[in-house]
């Protein structure tokens, strides 16, 4: 561990910090524009967090101290997520503590909390919520860990630093593994992202939602961080993504250029993914909860089919 | 039997706390009925018996094998012990597993159930006793009589209750398989010995087998233990034996006894067999696969807590089958190092299991006592009345799903970067299925978050689905002692990784002939890294630091820059005006998903209402399709057999004198021949 990489560490989280919301606002800009509409500008979350860090949170007289630290911890481990994906820099004091293995297990323990928060009130829109969010989780994360094995047996490493340091050494080439790979890992991208077509984010139908009814009961500044930490997860996501898939452009561990142009070109990145999202959700149906197994088995299929082919043809 | 000279060895040591551990028991004959000394005193001292043999076997793990012969049992024939890595390594589990449940059973058992305090007492401390022979036994004989000694007591403990029809069937299924496996493990043995007529383990080490015989020696074993352990098919037991024993029972069986079936395997197939077949590996890894998978799809389903826990029980028992999967493969293919981090992970992962299934099945004990129900459907919202055990659940279930920074992601994790590792075997079709075995244990990981979601939040979260448990109190004081001391465990044993490897890497070196620590692969105290630091590392503690710096960084800022103002009124939900305790989800509700994916595996009887019903009912149950598949048809054969032999009574005596004669004839023709 050394100054630098410390820097390069606590500049990625204020990264992370920053341009989430900014990555959140920027979908739905390009979202309204797809969709003939005015659309908000960029800085909208912002408002939003403000706004609702400014009220004052209702809590319903059944919840117990879960629900309350809730948001705390989700935030936490979104913000933790953002920090071990290497976006910026491979050089991260914190890269070693978890490798991919462990990036799914930080997420599973937002996703248990979450949902043991919407249960704690004794609705009945909070246990449909944690249920849904549990079944989406419990297809999704098998398939992500397909994707990460199938990436990690490549680079012959779990530790994603290692990982896209080795991918953005090799010359610039389509690995047939690497393009099933990408596509399940978009599709369990959407899925955890309560994206369309497995949830919208748009809507407060009973029949439709999940992520929403999830956090139903959430007001003021703990709606603020559970919001915060699902744009944090949207951006950790898509940086996974990028770092994975499109490693060209992060800084070396002593490239102090590179380190440099390693930001414009993240947001460049980052830019065009979230108009791909977008245009994804302009263009998609939300699926019947039901058709989310087929969505996400496919995804999962993709990924062991990776596998199998990088083993098969060693590509 | 000479006393040994001048200090007392470990050994020697153990042997006192099995003594000490009887002696309780016989003690608690003299006080049959005296309950306040019964649980106030014989059951603490109980507990520091196991926290001293935790203490005994920690040292012991890296000592030289220590070999004792005690003139019991027949002339001719004495007892042998021994304590070597793998043994003192499985001691160590059964002290620190039952330190917490003799405590938390001091406070837990009561007046008026089935069995005298005193012999319920006998009977547990025989237990605890004979399970520590078993793991110290050095010979067959030994073995055998303690594996017997040690499931007889589990069945009497089981039965409990034994007015209760149900408790009783279910002890009798539990003592028929237990038998069943028995005489696997005997016949095991008696392959192993190779015709010498010497039952040591010493003289089975020394022999060596054709690979034929070696095989069949492993398959025995794989029955026998398997049995006991609750592989698929010979499970059956499991779900009907944990819910019926009191809960300080389930804890100790399924935290501490299904490892001694682990060992037993181990035992077999790496120390008593020495040159494992590379096939033996994938029966183990296919059947490991298959009993996780079944296991964690019928706990999502349960609606009884305590069989939810008896079916995630096999479900971990089915990773560690896989994890002994690979460790034999990697060993038939000459990998130690490899083989050493599926042995790790292995071991680790026993650990674990000990520790958070005895403290889930401790929890579900206090609920019981304080509401009267097992079922889901009934409970809801204890975590307002029953903080303690609630917030001590909630570490448990953490480190149950298998989720960082508690100690179920440890084991997984390793399991999950030795299953990576497998790529490297010479045989292709192996190295390529390996890894989708990969998959299946990721499937069941994610499964086994599920079910302890719906585990925790209906029994704790919510609303109270009865009015009775309002009046739920908390446990008492020395029960919380128990469950602090379990949850400790999964605490620290999930924060300081490379501690806990560095105290199970002698076990791997005796067996394998290599750790990982010789090649400096475990990392530094803080960071695990079994492979190379490049490859994969993991820290916990930096994991756990950085996600509580930041969760009260954000609390302090959030409270600081803004305000810290709260207000209470009744649940939102939508704006519904109508809300009740019963709209809640319930644990049918919740496990429906998991039955509409997975619904050709289960037998479901469903009856639905239909419009016109004047009182709409909704019924499902979920039966174990290998019930109907395997055991009815054994069952059928059995009675269709001993139809054809019942033809033979004819209840006439001058018929069975015809029997008789006719034997005669037929010893006497054959003595002339």
């Amino acid at each position: 561990m050394n100054i630098e990489g410390v820097l390069a560490q606590l500049t990625e989280m204020l990264v992370a910090l920053v341009a989430a919301p900014l990555l959140t606002g920027w979908v739905n800009m390009c979202r309204a524009w797809l969709q003939n509409r005015r659309a908000p500008p960029l800085w909208q979350p912002f408002f939003l967090l403000h706004k609702l860090f400014l009220k004052e949170p209702v809590i319903a007289t059944t919840a117990s101290p879960i629900f309350r630290i809730t948001p705390y911890i989700v935030f936490g481990c979104m913000l933790l997520a953002c920090a071990i994906i290497p976006t910026i820099s491979t050089n991260l004091p914190l890269a070693p503590a978890a490798d991919a293995i462990a990036l799914v297990g930080l997420f599973g323990v937002a996703r248990l909390f979450i949902s043991l928060a919407a249960m704690d009130i004794g609705t009945a829109f909070g246990g449909l919520g944690a249920r849904r969010e549990m079944f989406i989780g419990f297809l999704a994360e098998p398939a992500l860990l397909m994707v990460l094995f199938t990436i990690s047996l490549i680079a012959s490493s779990t530790s994603l630093a290692t990982i896209v340091s080795h991918l953005s050494s090799t010359e610039l080439k389509i690995l047939p593994s690497m393009a099933f790979a990408g596509v399940a890992f978009t599709m369990v991208s959407l899925a955890e992202n309560a994206r369309v077509p497995i949830d919208n984010p748009a809507t407060h139908l009973e029949l439709t939602m999940i992520h929403e009814a999830l956090i139903l009961e959430y007001s003021g500044r703990h709606l603020a961080l559970i919001e915060w930490a699902a744009a944090l997860k949207l951006f950790a996501y898509s940086c996974a993504g990028l770092a994975l898939f499109l490693p060209w452009g992060v800084a070396a561990a002593s490239d102090h250029v590179a380190l440099l142009f390693a930001l414009p070109v993240l947001l460049l990145k980052l830019a065009a993914g979230g108009f791909l999202l977008a245009l994804i959700e302009a263009l998609l149906a939300k699926m019947r909860i039901f058709r989310a197994p087929e969505f996400l088995a496919t995804a999962f299929l993709l990924g062991v089919l990776a596998l199998l082919v990088h083993l098969l043809l060693g590509a | 039997m000479t006393f040994p000279a001048g200090p007392l060895l470990s050994l020697d040591w153990v042997l006192l706390v099995a003594a000490a551990w009887l002696a309780l028991g016989i003690a608690g004959l003299v006080y049959l009925r005296n309950f306040r000394v019964v649980a106030r005193i014989l059951f603490p001292l109980s507990s520091l018996g196991s926290l001293a043999l935790t203490g005994v076997a920690l040292t012991a793990v890296v000592q030289n094998p220590q070999v004792a012969v005690l003139p019991l049992g027949l002339p001719d024939l004495p007892f042998h012990f021994r304590l070597d890595a793998l043994a003192a390594f499985f001691l160590m589990l059964l002290g620190v597993a039952s330190a917490g449940i003799s405590i938390f059973a001091a406070g837990y058992f009561r007046r008026e159930e089935g069995t005298p305090p005193g012999l319920l007492c006998l009977q547990y401390h025989v237990f605890l006793a004979s399970m520590l022979l078993v793991i110290m036994a050095d010979d067959a004989y030994a073995f055998m009589v303690m594996w017997e000694t040690m499931a007889l007591s589990s069945f009497f403990l089981v039965t409990t209750n034994h007015r209760i029809p149900e408790i009783r069937r279910a002890g009798f299924l539990y003592i028929l398989v237990a038998h069943i496996g028995a005489i696997a493990i005997l016949l095991c043995f008696g392959v192993l010995q190779a015709n010498t007529g010497d039952y040591t383990f010493a003289n089975m080490r020394a022999q060596t087998l054709s690979p034929f015989w070696a095989s069949a020696a492993f398959l025995l074993g794989l029955f026998g233990f398997g049995a006991k352990a609750g592989i698929l098919p010979l499970h059956i037991w499991l779900p009907e034996a944990h819910p019926a024993a009191p809960s300080p029972i389930s804890a100790l069986m399924s935290g501490v006894m299904l490892k001694t079936a682990i060992y037993g395997l181990l035992r077999v197939s790496l120390d008593l067999l020495s040159t494992p077949l590379w096939w033996w590996g994938v029966v183990a890894l296919s059947l490991g696969l298959l009993t996780a998978m079944f296991g964690a799809v019928f706990a999502a389903v349960q609606t009884d807590m305590k069989r939810l826990l008896a079916y995630s029980s096999i479900e971990n028992i089915g990773l560690l089958v896989i994890a002994l999967g690979l460790t034999l493969i990697f060993t038939a293919y000459k990998m130690p190092a490899l083989a050493a981090l599926a042995l790790i992970a292995m071991l680790y992962h026993c650990l674990n299991h000990a520790v958070f299934k005895s403290l889930l099945f401790l929890g579900t004990g206090s609920v019981l006592h304080a509401t009267g129900e097992r079922s889901l459907g009934k409970l809801g919202g204890l975590m307002r009345f029953m903080p303690w055990v609630g917030w001590v659940m909630l570490i448990g279930i953490i480190a149950s799903a298998g989720l960082p920074p508690l100690n179920g992601f440890v084991s997984e994790w390793l399991l999950l970067q030795s299953l990576l590792t497998t790529t490297t075997i010479p045989n292709p079709y192996l190295s390529m299925l390996v890894p989708i075995f990969a998959a299946g244990v990721v499937l069941v990981a994610a499964l086994a978050g599920y079910v302890m979601v719906k585990f925790f939040g209906i029994i704790f979260l919510g609303q109270p689905r009865e009015e009775k448990l309002a009046h739920a109190h908390d446990a008492g004081k020395l029960e919380r002692l128990g469950l602090l001391w379990l949850a400790a465990g999964c605490v620290l044993l999930g924060v300081f990784p490379v501690t806990v490897i560095e105290v199970i890497d002698p076990i791997a070196v005796q067996l394998l002939g290599q750790g990982l620590a010789q090649s400096g692969r475990i990392g530094n105290w803080l960071l695990l890294a079994p492979v190379s630091p490049e490859r994969a590392s993991y820290s916990p503690l930096i994991f756990l630091l950085v996600t509580a710096i930041v969760v009260l960084l954000t609390i302090a800022l959030v409270h600081r820059l803004y305000h810290a103002r709260i207000r209470r009124a009744a649940a939102w939900d939508c704006g519904y005006p109508l809300q009740t305790a019963r709209m809640q989800d319930s644990a049918e509700g919740f496990g429906q998903p998991i039955r509409q994916i997975f619904e050709p595996f289960f037998r479901m009887t469903r009856q639905l209402p239909t419009a016109f019903d004047r009182a709409p009912q909704y019924k499902v149950s979920v039966e174990d399709p290998l019930w109907q598949w395997v055991y009815q048809r054994i069952a059928n054969l059995s009675e269709a057999i001993s139809r054809v032999i019942g033809k033979l009574q004819q209840g006439r005596i001058s018929i069975y004198l015809l029997y008789s004669f006719i034997t005669l004839i037929a010893l006497l023709f054959f003595t002339q021949v």
